[in-house]
């Protein structure tokens, strides 16, 4: 039980650490391929001391609600993930958070942000059905919903899930871009086209509460990155290894790709993502 | 509180607002992000939301069509807050000052912390401007906490 707690407590303390400084490592990298030389690795902890000290503006109390409580949720299911719980229930647990971020959004007038929630809507929904099928894929593999034990089957089998699932996993990969919102896919948050729709979703928040939405993405990200891990998790190095290259590979993308419509999101993830994922899934039967 | 001081003067978001400018000055203020420049360098990025941004660059001079929605703008940033003026237009009017349509520079209509000389404004003098900005931010905070 002491274990439980201190593992709960680790996480909620080194989580938003660890987010952090991949943001710093992030807009550095982003800077280098650009040809600049970019911020200190801590920037976006001064973003957040800075945003924190600022004065609290509201459009309406309504809006800092579901602030908390998307940041609950991103702590909760980063928590779940941790403890090696029930996949579907992690899956769940951040599409709640993501639903009262889009509520957040819409209960103020501002036409920005409720584009911008609608947009976060139809994200939604593109990568909710694949990272659904990632953990059907799972089950279907290990026999088990439960992290801690699709860990005790590759740890059993020495065979990592990545060689069995190569297709779900690229599929997965490619929609935890929306997640992490990169271009090609930045377009409800839109951290680089402000001109579109200002900032989108987060056009409303200020100070604090901005604040509040960013440590709560620090969370998801650390959540993504360790979907990514579980595809090789025997072993800690190899890991690592493939947490590393997925995120190298999404900085890449993010700055080689221009942002792409909401059509072209659904239809890639819908038709070509599940189209991959349904073969791979196809396959394991058959073979 | 050394490290919030830092943190304030290592994070200024920019907000810019042409009030009728000759677009000069707002090619000079994109210029200072590209790589030869870089402000990022500083943490400053070009935030295009006044709701997030801590510094307000304004260029070009006011008139009364626009005077409103420089109000808006500068209303609608969080505390504290900091306006630049670019360029000879912003600072003062510039070669419109005379005319029968133009209200003057910005500090007609806003308060303005810093005044950036030129035409266009150089974007050395914009960076300059920026951070003699945040240098101003910083004092107003110590002069807070003393009071």
């Amino acid at each position: 039980m002491m274990e439980v707690v201190l593992i709960i407590l680790g996480t909620i303390l080194l989580a938003p650490l660890a987010g952090g400084l991949l943001t710093g490592v992030d807009r550095i990298i982003t800077a280098r391929m650009q040809g600049r030389q970019g911020p200190p690795l801590l920037q976006p902890f001064y973003d957040l001391i800075k945003l924190w000290r600022k004065e609290a503006q509201i459009t309406n109390t309504l809006q800092v609600f579901y602030a908390v409580i998307y940041l609950v949720f991103a702590v909760l299911s980063l928590v779940l993930f941790v403890l090696g719980q029930n996949l579907l229930l992690i899956i769940f647990v951040l599409t709640i958070g993501s639903g009262a971020m889009v509520l957040g959004a819409l209960s103020t007038p501002s036409p920005y942000s409720q584009i911008g929630a609608n947009r976060e809507i139809l994200q939604m929904l593109a990568y909710d059905p694949i990272l659904l099928i990632t953990a059907v894929a799972l089950y279907l593999v290990t026999g088990s919903f439960k992290l801690s034990e699709v860990v005790a089957y590759q740890t059993a089998s020495g065979q990592p899930l990545l060689f069995v699932l190569p297709l779900v996993f690229l599929t997965m990969t490619y929609v935890l871009t929306i997640k992490m919102r990169k271009s090609p896919f930045d377009i409800s948050a839109s951290h680089h086209a402000h001109q579109e729709i200002v900032r989108g979703i987060t056009t409303e928040y200020s100070g604090p509460y901005l604040a509040l939405l960013e440590i709560a993405h620090w969370f998801e990200v650390v959540l993504v990155l360790g979907l990514v891990a579980i595809f090789w998790a025997n072993s800690w190095l190899m890991a690592l290894i493939l947490v590393g290259a997925v995120f190298l590979l999404e900085l890449l993308l993010d700055n080689i790709t221009a942002r792409l419509t909401y059509r072209w999101m659904l239809q890639s993830t819908w038709v070509v993502g599940m189209g991959l994922a349904v073969l791979n899934i196809a396959y394991l039967y058959l073979a | 509180m050394s490290l919030i001081n830092k943190a304030i003067a290592g994070s200024p978001w920019l907000v810019h607002c042409n009030c009728g400018s000759c677009n000069g000055c707002d090619i000079e203020v994109l210029a200072c992000l590209t790589p030869v420049y870089d402000v990022e360098r500083f943490g400053v990025v070009n935030i295009g939301n006044p709701k997030h941004a801590d510094v307000l660059v304004v260029s070009g001079s006011v008139n009364p069509r626009n005077e409103r929605m420089l109000k808006n703008i500068y209303e609608q940033m969080a505390d504290p807050k900091l306006v630049v003026a670019v360029g000879a237009c912003a600072a003062t009017g510039g070669i419109f000052r005379e005319c029968y349509n133009v209200l003057g520079g910005v500090d007609k209509v806003i308060p303005v912390d810093v005044y950036v000389p030129g035409c266009a404004a150089r974007p050395e003098a914009i960076i300059d401007g920026v951070v003699l900005a945040v240098e101003k931010l910083k004092e107003k905070l110590s002069g807070e906490k003393g009071a």
